[in-house]
């Protein structure tokens, strides 16, 4: 099949590579790119294991082809960590409060917490629970998963007020 | 030297045991720097891909791959021809059958391998897929395993004639075996002399552990070297090494098998797969790196289900509630092989384990394995071998006999319970429960919730919804469980013929730092951490300074794996007396350095000091120096030990689990008010990880009560094959846990663990579903059949006559 020509923004570096117009995002982004922290955990949009951010939206990448991402800006899981290799916010909330087992729907969960928390910087417990109910986790009960979403909206809120 | 902190800051320094530890494994995982096997890139490596059969139950006639080939990537398409040659067409099971890898002349599941596309990459092997033409002719289908023992169609032909298995006689051409456990003559006396006997038909469902990550694996077979690396999600990695020498001919010693980072297992990824054989032979016959990872509809139709007894129950009691006698009779619908991962002298696995938390008597168990059009597998789904179909049965004839004798639940079961002081006890199934105080837990749990309350909350509910207040009615769900983890004794649990035993090797540097490597495999439960803490409490080195790797059979000592809750109770118990070893040695190194003799020096957190002068001291950093540059007269240099540890008995970790629920009567649906999980899994290492596990079991718990399972239809289609229509909860829907526990330590294990993970998902199932039962007993509902999804809470409540 003949290949086309794509061009990304990923975690702010510009990208691009050859692919069939039918390749998936995940597999560009794992396969070609070697960006291996968005994982396939159903390849039918339900897990969330793939969540990645495209232009400032939460999109679930084993569904979208790379096709239609030409262009755009992506964020994974790995562009979340601080610039000096430390862990972001909401990575450190789901360690410290043991927000994760296996780690297969970290990276998704996290991501999608991302920009969960940039929608609703102060959010309720049911407005985590609603806006995460698209990323599945098998291991944790979600229970430890809202205390960190929860814990990361405040540390952030902290931050941005001693910033101000 | 003089040493500033007390006995207690050097003891939290460690790290140790009871520390609620960070895990060391988040800090790659929260930044997706986890290795998994579909993570794994290798040069050249190509992709493979099964054709698989739409049928339940049919002849294969032709298989043309001709237009396969002809599609630009596709390598090479294997069917059961090219592995006749090499005996690999069929393969062991674990349960003593053999199963086809592909298909050989006929199928007897949907979804069942039939052809295996190699390719360059995986676009183009489901292209190639696409284009295997297989021709069919459709035969009848079995779903139901009370059917197939009555029918005169045959679906295993291979063994026409066998009137012998691998657990004794069969009784017909599609049965398995019959396992029994107890005193038949002995039970069907007491029930025929009971004053009261419930009999009740149990059906626990047939559903699949759904791990996030699927099975899959990379095969690589390096001509040169001879040597055959094999990385997959193993939940058993040593033992997989050892079943590819014996099926494929290579030596052991040319097989080096990883497990990498594993995205969960809870049962699924203990079985021996066809995608693993044929990726060994596809990577054999191209010389190239092969990847075969399986999709969801794959991992739902065709790798290991679970469950699925029809579980037939008489309980036999005094009028006072005094239980005298418990009969069961189960049939197991194995599907079209008998795949199942239990030890071999256990084909039901520990389902004896009925009795519960319990003193009875008298029983008697009869398990009959039946073959079915439907997936093989039959995996310990998050629990030890069997051992949820066994609570679930218990719990459930427990509350079937509180309606018969119009009595509490509660106090029924109080009235029944193995007293503390009959342990360690003798069931009369043939277990010995190590360790138990089932009253105080059952006391805490009730009085936690206020048990007393609920009930005359529920009361009064009633009385409005009959006076036609309200339309909602409350359950209150109760369940005390006792698991059997830690398989366990070689004496009587193998695998194949492997003991399950389990191992811990420990190195320490002259640094004071440590690596220490385990026969299990972490799937998600945080041995790392765990694991680290054991050793940081024996032998005083803090546990940021012990690494810990598992699942490379090149370098990790021998073991049987991670499942059946058996990492604590065996390979940890490996790993403190790995650990005690070495602070044997160390004592002696110490006793040189101080100029005394062994036994003038005595153990102390962090170090060995001379008895009665605390101040003189060697630090096992120290020590662990001094084991590298002293030459030290009757002593080998260096620091390590090995462990390789057979357990004397499993461990008994119980709890006490009480649910309160809300049903609409007009909609079916339920919302859970409050759940609340004591756990005893003895001494626990690390309180943090074990809220986690519980609150994790209890949701896989939630979602097999209240909804999950793998359905199919007359035809054999499986009609739950997606994540649509298979229930995982979502964080929207999954209740809030409160956890609390007591502890009673094991015995026998060198530092009282018990295990913890399974737990939750064995006691939380029948807790919900007693509540949904709870809710309908007051108005004539005795037993209905898991998932208690909103249809079929509907379909209670309309056929009670409660739908005006």
């Amino acid at each position: 099949m003949s290949k086309m020509h794509v061009k990304l923004n990923v975690n702010g570096q510009e990208v691009e590579g050859l692919a069939e117009p039918r390749t998936l995002l995940i597999h560009f982004l794992r396969e070609n790119l070697n960006i291996t922290g968005p994982h396939i955990g159903c390849e039918t949009s339900h897990c969330g294991a793939c969540t990645v951010d495209l232009n400032g939206k939460s999109v679930k990448s084993c569904t979208v082809f790379v096709a239609q991402a030409n262009g755009s800006d992506v964020t994974t899981v790995e562009g979340l960590t601080n610039d000096d290799g430390s862990l972001g916010v909401i990575q450190e909330m789901f360690r410290e409060h043991h927000g994760l087992q296996c780690g297969f729907c970290t990276p998704g969960m996290i991501t999608r917490a991302h920009r969960l928390l940039q929608e609703k910087p102060n959010p309720t417990e049911e407005e985590v629970r609603f806006g995460m109910a698209g990323n599945l986790c098998r291991c944790t009960g979600y229970q430890n998963i809202v205390k960190a979403i929860l814990a990361s909206a405040d540390m952030m809120n902290a931050q941005k007020e001693a910033a101000e | 030297m003089k040493d500033e902190l007390t006995q207690d800051q050097r003891s939290a320094n460690l790290k140790g045991m009871g520390s609620s530890r960070k895990r060391v494994e988040d800090v790659r995982f929260t930044q997706g720097k986890g290795r998994y096997v579909d993570d794994i890139k290798l040069d050249g490596m190509l992709f493979g891909d099964f054709v698989r059969s739409p049928y339940a139950h049919a002849r294969v006639t032709s298989i043309n791959t001709e237009a396969a080939m002809a599609i630009p990537g596709v390598v090479a398409v294997l069917t059961a021809k090219d592995l006749e040659p090499l005996g690999l067409h069929w393969m062991p099971t674990l349960a003593g059958d053999k199963q086809m890898v592909l298909a050989d002349g006929k199928v007897l599941f949907q979804g069942q391998e039939v052809a295996y596309v190699i390719a360059n990459d995986r676009y183009a092997a489901a292209d190639g897929v696409e284009a295997v033409e297989v021709e069919y002719e459709e035969l009848p289908v079995i779903v139901d395993p009370f059917e197939a023992l009555k029918s005169d169609v045959v679906l295993r032909e291979d063994l026409e004639g066998q009137t012998e298995g691998a657990h004794g006689p069969r009784k017909h051409h599609n049965h398995i075996f019959t396992w029994e456990q107890g005193d038949k003559e002995g039970t069907e006396k007491v029930l025929e002399e009971a004053d009261v006997v419930a009999e009740e038909m149990v059906y626990y469902h047939r559903t699949h552990p759904c791990p996030l990550e699927t099975c899959g694996c990379v095969a690589s077979m390096d001509k040169v070297t001879g040597k055959l690396t094999l990385y997959g999600t193993f939940q058993a990695p040593h033992a997989i090494r050892t079943v590819v020498s014996l099926i494929s001919g290579i030596a052991e010693h040319n097989i080096r098998v990883v497990s990498p980072d594993i995205g969960g297992g809870f049962g699924n990824k203990v079985g021996a797969y066809a995608g693993y054989v044929c990726s060994v032979v596809a990577s054999i016959v191209t010389g190239k790196p092969v990847k075969w990872v399986e999709d969801r509809m794959e991992n739902l139709m065709t790798t290991a289900f679970a469950r699925d007894y029809w579980m037939q129950g008489k309980i036999a009691a005094t009028k006072e509630g005094k239980i005298t006698g418990l009969w069961c009779h189960t049939t197991a619908d194995h599907g079209g092989f008998d795949a199942c991962a239990d030890p071999t002298k256990f084909p039901a696995g520990f389902m004896n384990i009925c009795t519960g938390s319990y003193d009875i008597p008298t029983a008697y168990l009869a398990v009959d394995g039946v073959y079915t059009n439907k997936a093989p597998g039959g995996v310990s789904y998050r629990c030890s071998f069997r051992v949820t179909e066994a609570a679930y049965f218990i719990e459930r004839m427990i509350e079937v006999l509180a309606i018969k004798l119009n009595m509490d639940a509660a106090e029924l079961r109080r009235i029944n319970f193995i007293k503390s002081d009959q342990f360690p006890y003798q069931s009369a199934l043939g277990w010995e429960y190590d360790s138990g105080d089932y009253h105080r837990a059952w006391d805490q749990a009730l009085n936690a919730v206020g048990y007393k309350q609920l009930r005359e909350e529920q009361a009064q509910r009633i009385e409005e919804f009959k006076a036609g207040k309200t339309r909602k009615l409350i359950g209150i769900g109760l369940t005390h469980f006792t698991e059997i983890v830690g398989a366990g004794p070689v004496k009587n649990c193998d695998i194949l013929g492997l003991g399950m035993f389990d191992s811990c090797e420990i190195r320490i540097h002259p640094t004071g730092s440590a690596i220490a490597r385990l026969g299990t495999i972490s799937q998600g439960q945080g041995h790392a951490t765990t694991f680290a803490q054991i050793i940081a409490s024996e032998i005083g080195l803090p546990a940021d300074d012990i690494t810990l790797e598992e699942g490379d059979t090149d370098t990790a000592p021998y073991g049987l794996g991670t499942y059946g809750s058996r990492s604590t109770p065996v390979a940890g118990a490996a790993t403190a007396m790995a650990a005690r070893k070495i602070r044997a040695k160390a004592q002696m190194i110490a006793a040189y350095l101080l100029e005394v003799h062994d036994d003038d020096v005595e153990w102390d957190v962090d170090r060995f000091s001379v008895k009665g002068a605390p101040e003189r001291f060697k630090t096992m950093k120290e020590i662990a120096f001094a084991a590298y540059n002293q030459a030290i007269p009757g002593l080998e240099p260096g620091l390590e030990a090995v462990s390789y540890y057979d357990p004397p008995n499993m461990t008994y970790p119980f709890g006490a689990y009480i649910c309160v629920m809300e049903i609409d009567v007009d909609t079916g649906e339920h919302e859970i008010r409050s759940f609340y999980a004591l756990d005893d899994c003895g001494t626990r290492i690390n309180p943090m990880i074990i809220d986690g596990q519980v609150h994790g079991g209890c949701t896989e718990g939630y979602a097999i009560a209240m909804g999950q399972e793998i359905a199919y239809d007359e035809m054999g289609n499986c009609k739950s094959a997606t994540l649509m229509d298979f229930f995982l909860p979502t964080a929207w829907e999954t209740p809030t846990y409160t956890t609390d526990f007591t502890v009673t330590p094991s015995p026998h294990h060198p530092i009282g663990a018990k295990g913890v993970g399974e737990s939750p998902n064995v006691g939380s199932v029948p807790c919900f579903s007693n509540a949904v039962h709870d809710a309908f007993r007051p108005f004539g509902l005795v037993q209905s059949h898991m998932p208690h999804d909103h249809w079929r809470i509907w379909k209670i409540a309309k056929d009670l006559g409660l739908h005006s």
